[in-house]
């Protein structure tokens, strides 16, 4: 130790500030380009990627969509997106587990934000990590497949509590699954009292029109 | 497992606001960890030992304060603290609530430097 007393600095800073002053920013500039934000969170498999391919199909029949797509590897969700017609990027994480404000931002480059009404970031697969990233987001949604197990919010609460919108999704293989909607519905307001629940399939169709309205009511 | 980013961001601050005050060496970290931050303490640790190695955090000490989910309930109008953070209601009263005052911090509370 050297001979110099210690001290006490006071810092009193959040770890992951950069990263939300970036996401605050990302924020001011989604708002004056007048495109609304949606992150997508959800485990892997939980259908994120064909929730999102129905979705650009029908929204994008009236209004203009992008999409970010998150993995650690592979394009081949962009390139199953880009089908749709709507704007598509992938993000290749390279084996982070999580989407960063920095990484958003430097996939917007040369996208005329002004051209779009809605984008969503199809965040990886994780149900943990990418919780504590703020993206600019203006709604953050959280899927959660009939398949997965009714307790899955209690056993994520730290992600299913941030979530405006909880989507459950594969409605139509639910009889298969014996899925109980009443539990499902129990532990998500377990740890969020008031969340706003709609289900889904991509499938069939159903939810889907809720689901475009709770989007629509975003502008 | 991402609290290695977490790492890498907390050694960037602490490097800067040590070097601001015109520290050589960091001591001890004291850091406020809600239980619904998303970070494992133990991972954290594990870690920041990695990450602050060749800075002037090498060896620091992380002290972690754990706080658990702590609610407002309108009911009791008092806050309360959560025994289970996957059961939002209120402990006293049993009634649901939504709002939390307090159990998502991940913040930098002080740096001992020398």
């Amino acid at each position: 130790m050297s001979d110099t007393p210690a001290r006490l600095i006071d810092v009193r800073q959040h770890v992951l500030s950069k990263n939300d002053q970036l996401a605050q920013g990302l924020r001011q500039r989604f708002d004056r380009a007048g495109v609304r934000v949606i992150n997508l969170l959800s485990s892997p498999g939980a259908g994120k990627t064909r929730l999102l391919e129905e979705t650009l199909r029908r929204l994008g029949a009236h209004d203009r969509v992008a999409a970010l797509v998150g993995d650690l590897a592979t394009d081949n969700d962009a390139r199953r997106l880009a089908r749709s017609g709507a704007a598509v990027r992938q993000i290749e994480t390279g084996g982070l587990c999580h989407l960063e404000a920095n990484l958003v931002a430097s996939h917007l480059e040369g996208w005329d934000l002004a051209s779009f009404d809605f984008l969503f970031i199809e965040n990886v697969g994780n149900l943990v990590c990418p919780t504590s990233y703020d993206l600019g987001e203006h709604a953050r949604v959280v899927l959660m497949a009939v398949t997965e197990g009714e307790d899955k919010p209690l056993k994520y609460p730290g992600t299913f509590r941030w979530a405006d919108l909880v989507l459950i999704s594969k409605l139509d293989m639910a009889e298969a699954a014996e899925f109980d909607a009443a539990a499902a519905r129990a532990s998500i307001e377990s740890v969020r009292p008031d969340a706003t629940i709609i289900a889904t399939s991509a499938r069939t169709g159903a939810g889907m029109v809720e689901w475009l309205a709770w989007l629509k009511r975003l502008r | 497992m991402h609290e290695l980013s977490v790492a890498m961001s907390l050694v960037q601050i602490a490097e800067a606001a040590a070097r601001k005050a015109g520290a050589s060496q960091v001591t001890v970290v004291y850091l406020r960890v809600g239980a619904l931050s998303a970070v494992v303490p133990d991972a954290l640790r594990f870690s920041f030992d990695i990450v602050a190695d060749g800075t002037i955090l090498a060896g620091a000490r992380l002290e972690i304060e754990e706080l658990p989910v702590r609610v407002f309930c309108e009911y009791c109008v008092a806050e309360a603290d959560l025994p289970n953070p996957q059961i939002f209601c209120c402990p006293t009263c049993q009634r649901p609530t939504g709002r939390m005052v307090q159990g998502r911090e991940l913040d930098l509370v002080s740096l001992e430097v020398s």
